[in-house]
């Protein structure tokens, strides 16, 4: 069963990436996607990553209690943390929620109202049309929206430590700049990009193969979800085995 | 001219049409009955191509469409219009992005020759002004009158419709029905009508074809339909009270 629903969505994919009919069309479409995965997305994305850069100041703080480790290894920890797996990791997993939601239902509504038959009966290649510019802004948008992320989760971090008193500034900061090695960045933008691919293919293929109607439309968005989490999770280990 | 030889689909062990073979004649509306689950619109999906049939032939005036593969039936496709049952209008789109839609993506016709075109088709439908409406502002004839205004910009030389009259009261079918009519007449198209509606049958049935359990059961016109001594196409001809009652007086 697994073979066959990836054999699927393996030929799905090839024809998401068949020669578009007319770019500018895509194009269009391209930029309305980005509008939608990308602006759509960052006031979720804002608050959360905050919260995730407060609280892992605050607990880190928390179990640092010997004399013996600087106060500056907070910032460290802050930093690598949020980079490495934080930010990617968890800003996906909402998105999943989110993008994978609405891309899943979206699909899905247009293939029970015969509107993805509409446009094959057009010759319209239907995944292309509906598919790629999705995964192309979520490829675009998503690796930015982590960007932001890390940037608010640090600024989250460094304000939760210093107002409650459980480091001070100089220590942060000090602890921020010591021993910052680039590659951590990168992992995190590959992890963004496959992260991105996975939730905008997984939840088009469970919203392009929906049968039946309403109902279906909304088993077919909490697939979604729920395979793009754990697919997100398993590409994380991986990517992290391979990276690092 | 459509031309389908030996049609046969089945769905797993469900065999849903059997052996059917027909001619679809140009300036005709060729209307396919039925009851519901005999393979009407199982036979229409066949001869567009979102179904493949497990045996024989759909041809386009002598082009096998069943032989070709996605690219190369892009060609007849643009010759191919279709009105869906549901409407299966785009949502995100007004009505004239709607219809602006197959001309945008296949042809590179200036825009204000398109803008005229979309103009000229939804004054073919009655419905002129309706431009920066959605989907959602209208009702079910409007939305069907969309879906044919759609159908028809690319002008097309074969035409599909799907239970054209579903949710529709008679008044309006009839309006539907008229107007698949004189666009067929008026530009020479192949017009293939899915229906079980007998008022369409006695409307513009000129050929007929009745499907009963997944086989061709009877051919003919709507002259001849009444009389017929064929027992299950006259169980579903006469089906309703209206039939019954005019046929007794």
């Amino acid at each position: 069963m697994i073979f066959h629903h990836f054999g699927k969505y393996i030929l799905l994919l090839k024809a998401v990436f068949r020669k578009p009919e007319k770019f500018s069309i895509y194009k269009v479409e391209i930029f309305r996607e980005m509008v939608d995965i990308g602006l759509g997305s960052l006031g979720i994305i804002s608050i959360i990553s905050v919260f995730i850069g407060a609280v892992t100041t605050v607990q880190t703080a928390f179990q640092l209690v010997s004399d013996l480790i600087p106060k500056s290894v907070i910032g460290g920890i802050t930093r690598d943390s949020t980079i490495l797996e934080l930010s990617p990791t968890i800003c996906s997993l909402v998105l999943a929620g989110k993008i994978g939601s609405s891309i899943a239902s979206q699909i899905g509504t247009m293939r029970v109202t015969e509107q993805i038959d509409a446009l094959e009966i057009m010759g319209i290649n239907a995944p292309g049309y509906l598919i790629l510019p999705k995964v192309v802004a979520g490829v675009l948008m998503i690796p930015m929206l982590v960007i932001i992320s890390i940037f608010l989760s640090i600024m989250g971090g460094y304000l939760a430590g210093t107002a409650s008193g459980a480091i001070t500034s100089a220590d942060f900061i000090q602890g921020l700049t010591t021993g910052f090695i680039p590659f951590t960045v990168t992992v995190a933008m590959v992890k963004a990009v496959v992260f991105a691919i996975i939730i905008t293919t997984v939840s088009a293929y469970q919203g392009f193969y929906t049968n039946g109607g309403a109902l279906e439309v909304g088993q077919s968005s909490t697939k979604a979800v729920v395979i793009s989490c754990i697919s997100i999770l398993a590409a994380d280990y991986v990517i992290a085995q391979l990276l690092l | 001219m459509i031309d389908i030889k030996n049609i046969s689909k089945s769905f797993g062990d469900k065999e849903v049409l059997k052996d059917i073979s027909a001619l679809f004649k140009p300036s005709v509306s060729t209307l396919i009955i039925g009851s519901s689950g005999s393979g009407k619109t199982t036979l229409m999906k066949c001869m567009v191509g979102l179904h493949e049939p497990n045996e024989g032939h759909v041809e386009y005036d002598g082009r096998d469409f069943t032989a070709l593969s996605f690219k190369e039936r892009i060609d007849i496709r643009k010759e191919v219009g279709m009105l869906f049952q549901s409407s299966a209008l785009f949502d995100s789109m007004t009505v004239e992005k709607n219809i602006l839609f197959p001309l945008n993506m296949f042809t590179d016709m200036p825009r204000g020759e398109k803008k005229d075109r979309v103009n000229f088709v939804l004054e073919r439908v009655n419905l002129a002004g309706t431009n920066k409406l959605f989907p959602a502002e209208l009702s079910g004839g409007m939305k069907k009158r969309v879906g044919i205004a759609r159908a028809i910009a690319m002008s097309p030389k074969y035409l599909f419709c799907d239970e054209p009259n579903s949710g529709l009261d008679p008044k309006t079918s009839i309006l539907i029905d008229e107007l698949i009519q004189e666009i067929t007449i008026e530009n020479n198209i192949t017009t293939v009508v899915v229906t079980h509606d007998m008022n369409s049958v006695m409307g513009i049935g000129e050929h007929i074809i009745f499907l009963h359990q997944g086989q061709k059961w009877w051919e003919g016109s709507n002259k001849e339909i009444t009389s017929t001594d064929n027992k299950e196409l006259n169980e579903f001809v006469f089906a309703t009270k209206l039939m019954e009652t005019l046929l007794k007086k």
